[in-house]
């Protein structure tokens, strides 16, 4: 049996519908984003950590030149290691037939037992794993196999060590180590033209001359294993053997990707949701003030008949609460649905052999919780307010608000206003509570919207930095070894090459006092023309003839300024330590490597200049043939083509974008329409008194409506100032957020990002007291003039 | 008493309420002159305040036409009503229906500013005897300064028409009697044509002519051969 007061706040419900659902949608895009976020951040927790279970995903990770199999004891023996597993690393270059640019591939081996390696095991999926007894078979990384169609059973020829080498495809495989998988020289995965190759571990110790040695190390930790201690150790035994710097997880680059997209989407889940609630929240309160205040006489007859104070604030409390109820399910709803389309997005970025959509349950109890929570705290001071009245009290009129003079009056004589135009002034200045709300929500929207819409200025910048002012090279040459500088003129040789520079890359350990980073250090020729540092204002930066140049975020990570001293240890021959001043910083949004002047590190090394990497500008026509003979040159180990890096850079940011720009601005939208929206009716249920008067006294319906519309608009435009402040710190957020040791997004707002977010909010906030001045010109003038609260 | 400058011919209203029908006004045919001052007598619910309405152009009647001068209300658009009560009418309530967020002087000032030729409103409120209190919020004023702020704002542009519904209903006789006299004054001075409805019988005796209202149709007129002071009536 329902209650008659149940039913009466049924009834409120379905009456109140239209502001029901604004306040109700903007609570389920909290609700909506605290499930998505944290949705999509369990499944793809889940599924990665399954994955790195069961396939023993390594916790440290070290390379080195060639180290001898007598070590391994003496590593096994370091405190805190539970398993290693060593192998052999080194690169091919794939000629695929009918392809005519080079594919580039990791090659790893396979232990010679012909068992799973002990760490980092690859995952088959499909073929069976090569038979360490064939050195001619080798199983493809599933993504790479599936891009360039290779089924098992295929053959493919591979330049390894310098070596052409026919191999048999017997299979395609997954692993932990390549959840994310990006080339040398490459900003994003590139499934066709990047490629890992597993063979067995004698085919690769006679590729690569390392029989009864390994170059790549893989250790687990025991369970009270101190990291730092280990890798510490690890690089004492490795250093003697061209070991390059041990690392744990973080510095793994598939692991360190996924990692960051984890944080992001915890970040979502926490950043966003409270602006929802909070705005649900004063809403609620501002509907509930004047429904109550509406309903003042009712709440004293009720009173009167015998009803408790207590039943009276659970009645209200109960309409508080089916709001809650209709954003918490329209938010689980979309949560739930955007977390699946999301994770299934994941799914072509990360490459996880199962990705199962499995949210816990803990974001739909707490976003309920939550949102249950919004809006009886929305409520409650609306409610306690009027209950407390006695019934006699309550049942008579209210008292008429009482304006008093102010500043506002000095202003409207200075500026010659209009009476109605004071009428908006006052009303603001009267109850600036609910002026300060609605600024708030339309500030929190131009917020989230100019957070959105940002990224493409600071993508646009960075698409600008990297490749058109700093990397003006469209091809990069990876050589196989170094080689001193007439390699350049072999280069230049090449088909379709206009202009090549030579550059050094050397793996370094920077270090300062107890701080230290691994990072690598590129030499630069004197007057480079193609690779160039750029500073903060788009400026290139000459290289000073000594010392070290250092990209800002890396700089800070290492707590260091110009003019401060750098320890920089050589990973790579001749494996010497160096105290270098720094000598500048530089904005750098790709890669964070250091920058030294050749000479200078030549100099130190004591050594003539030498090249491992080679930039060349190439005539585009010229691109096949450049690649038929990069292919036919075993020296070069790999070359990245910077015109299709961008054109797929450009195409995967875009379409990224455009999906969250959509979401967002639907949600930033949504917060305008829901404040705006309930403000005005509010405001014209409480003037509808006043307003019908002014129609009597000649006023025009526009004119009248500018008394309601105005004050909204006006309270907009005073938010949008406060909502591009709110906007700049959010995209501060985010550029921390998102920037990992690969890509460092810049922050910068352009002005037409602004004007976009403002004009978004303008139109919505206009829309939403437009529909409310429908209802305006719908009043029946006689009626409402009778009708006295 | 001269030219008309409203008047009705045959005029109804029927308000429809789901399946109900009340009929307000059942046929009424009346006119009012400039410099008239005419009370229209009836008890509640007898369809008074309809016809006001329908003089003031608030509301339409069901049939029958209404010219204001020339010109049929009843043809005239939303817009052309809205620029006849903008420049003709003035209007004062029993419940005021001022602005609570404006003082007397911007209250009034609310009118002048879309008018013609109004007064100024320090002039409209020292005709009412509100020269002192310019400044004062309707909150801060009794319910007697709040009407005469009222009657200020509806005779600030020169209306030829002033239509007061049960203009003394919520006040007391003492209080009642100064804004009658504000009322008459406005009407010999400016030569208004003033329309008052009441339920109080003792006002009738302020007027040139009573219209006596029963059941939505005039039940009878008489003119008052001479009229009273409003100190002198009884309430």
């Amino acid at each position: 049996m329902v209650s008659a007061l149940d039913r009466k706040a049924l009834r409120d419900l379905l009456r109140l519908w239209a502001q029901v659902l604004a306040i109700g949608g903007v609570l389920a895009c909290g609700v909506m984003v605290l499930v998505l976020g944290s949705g999509t951040r369990a499944s793809l927790e889940a599924s990665r950590a399954a994955y790195y279970e069961r396939q023993r995903f390594a916790e440290i990770f070290a390379d080195a030149t060639r180290v001898p199999e007598t070590l391994l004891p003496e590593i096994a023996a370091i405190p805190g290691v539970a398993r290693l597993s060593p192998s052999i690393r080194t690169s091919a270059v794939i000629d695929l037939p009918g392809v005519s640019e080079p594919v580039s591939a990791d090659v790893r081996s396979l232990p010679v037992s012909g068992r799973d390696p002990v760490l980092n095991a690859p995952l088959l999926r499909a073929g069976r794993m090569p038979d360490p007894l064939h050195p001619d078979e080798v199983a493809l990384y599933a993504p790479f196999a599936e891009a360039r169609g290779l089924m098992p059973g295929d053959r493919l020829s591979a330049v390894i060590e310098g070596q052409r080498r026919s191999l048999t495809v017997t299979g395609h495989v997954l692993s932990p180590e390549y959840i994310y998988t990006i080339g040398p020289g490459s900003m994003m995965p590139d499934d066709a033209r990047f490629g890992v190759l597993w063979i067995g571990q004698d085919a690769a110790a006679a590729a690569t001359d390392m029989n009864g040695a390994f170059n790549s190390l893989a250790l687990q930790l025991a369970r009270d294993a101190v990291a730092p201690a280990v890798i510490s150790a690890l690089d004492r035994l490795l250093a003697p053997y061209g070991g390059t710097g041990a690392h744990d997880r973080s510095d793994q680059i598939s692991h360190a990707f996924l990692q960051s997209e984890l944080e992001q989407l915890g970040a979502m889940a926490l950043i966003l949701p409270p602006i929802f609630l909070t705005v649900s929240a004063f809403l609620v309160n501002m509907v509930l003030s004047r429904l109550i205040a509406l309903e003042r006489a009712q709440i004293g007859l009720l009173k009167a008949v015998g009803y408790t104070t207590g039943a009276i604030a659970t009645h209200y409390l109960k309409l508080a609460a089916g709001i809650a109820l209709i954003g918490t399910v329209v938010g689980w709803g979309a949560g739930w649905y955007l977390g699946a389309a999301m994770t299934r997005m994941y799914a072509d970025f990360f490459r996880l052999p199962w990705l199962i959509y499995a949210p816990s349950a803990w974001p739909f109890v707490l976003s309920a919780l939550l949102a249950l929570l919004t809006t009886l705290s929305g409520a409650g001071r609306a409610v306690w307010a009027s209950v407390r009245l006695p019934p006699a009290v309550a049942m008579s009129p209210p008292a008429p608000p009482v304006y008093r003079r102010g500043l506002i009056d000095g202003l409207g004589a200075w500026a010659h206003l209009q009476q109605t135009t004071m009428m908006i002034l006052r009303a603001i200045t009267r109850w600036p509570g609910r002026a300060a709300v609605t600024v708030f929500g339309v500030a929190a929207s131009v917020s989230v919207l100019i957070a959105s819409f940002f990224t493409y200025d600071a993508i646009d910048l960075m698409v600008d930095e990297i490749f058109t002012r700093a990397n003006r090279q469209n091809v990069t040459l990876i050589l196989a070894s170094a080689r001193n500088e007439s390699a350049l003129d072999d280069a230049r040789a090449l088909p379709g090459v206009i202009r090549a520079e030579g550059a050094f890359v050397l793996p370094v350990r920077l270090r300062n006092a107890n701080r230290e980073e691994l990072s690598s250090l590129t030499a630069h020729p004197e007057h480079s023309e193609l690779s160039r540092l750029i500073d903060d204002k788009g400026r290139q930066v000459q290289l000073p003839d000594h010392g070290l140049v250092l990209p800002e975020g890396l700089a800070g990570k290492l707590g260091l300024a110009p003019g401060d001293m750098v320890t920089v240890e050589a990973l790579a021959p001749p494996r010497e330590t160096w105290a270098v001043p720094l000598t500048a910083t530089i904005r750098q949004t790709l890669g964070q490597d250091a920058h030294i002047a050749a000479p200078a590190l030549f100099g130190l090394m004591r050594q003539t200049p030498q090249v491992n990497q080679i930039n060349l500008q190439v005539d585009a026509t010229q691109m096949d043939a450049l690649n038929a003979a990069v292919k036919s040159t075993p020296a070069i180990a790999g070359i990245a083509d910077w015109t299709r890096t961008r054109s797929q850079f450009t195409a995967t940011i875009e379409e990224n974008l455009s999906i969250s720009t959509v979401i967002y601005s639907a949600l930033g939208m949504l917060i305008t329409l829901g404040v705006v929206y309930n403000a005005a009716r509010i405001r014209l249920s409480e003037r509808v008194h006043e307003l019908a008067s002014l129609r009597v006294l000649g006023f025009s319906r526009g004119e009248v409506a500018w008394v309601l519309v105005g004050e909204l608009m006006l309270l907009t435009l005073i938010g949008l100032p406060v909502g591009w402040a709110g906007g700049y710190g959010f995209a501060a957020l985010v550029v921390q957020g998102f920037s990992t040791d690969v890509v460092a997004l810049p922050l910068v707002v352009n002005r037409q990002t602004f004007a976009y977010a403002s004009l978004i909010v303008l139109a919505t906030a206009l829309a939403a007291a437009l529909v409310v001045r429908r209802r305006l010109d719908r009043i029946d003038i006689v009626q409402a003039l009778k009708a006295r609260d | 008493m001269s030219t008309p400058v409203l008047r009705t011919e045959d005029i109804t209203r029927i308000y429809r309420t789901g399946a109900v029908e009340v009929q307000a006004l059942r046929g009424v045919t009346m006119e009012l002159s400039e410099g008239e001052m005419v009370v229209l007598l009836g008890a509640s619910g007898s369809g008074k305040s309809t016809l006001l309405n329908i003089l003031g152009a608030l509301d339409l009647p069901t049939s029958g036409r209404v010219f204001f001068r020339d010109t049929e209300l009843t043809r005239a658009t939303d817009r052309e009503l809205t620029r006849f009560r903008r420049e003709h009418v003035g209007f004062v309530f029993q419940f005021y229906n001022l602005m609570p967020a404006l003082t007397a002087r911007e209250n009034v000032g609310l009118v002048t500013e879309i008018s013609e030729d109004p007064m100024r409103p320090e002039e409209a409120l020292e005709r009412v005897g509100l020269g002192h209190r310019l400044d004062h919020f309707p909150a801060e004023l009794s319910g007697g300064e709040q009407q005469r702020v009222a009657i200020a704002r509806a005779i600030a542009k020169r209306p030829e028409l002033l239509l007061c519904d049960e203009p003394t209903g919520a006040l007391d006789s003492a209080t009642g009697i100064s804004v009658l006299e504000a009322l008459c004054e406005v009407n010999r001075d400016l030569g208004t044509a003033t329309a008052l409805i009441t339920h109080n019988a003792g006002i009738q005796a302020i007027a040139h002519r009573v219209i006596h209202i029963a059941d939505g149709q005039i039940a009878r007129e008489e003119i008052n051969a001479t009229r009273l002071d409003p100190k002198d009536i009884t309430w």
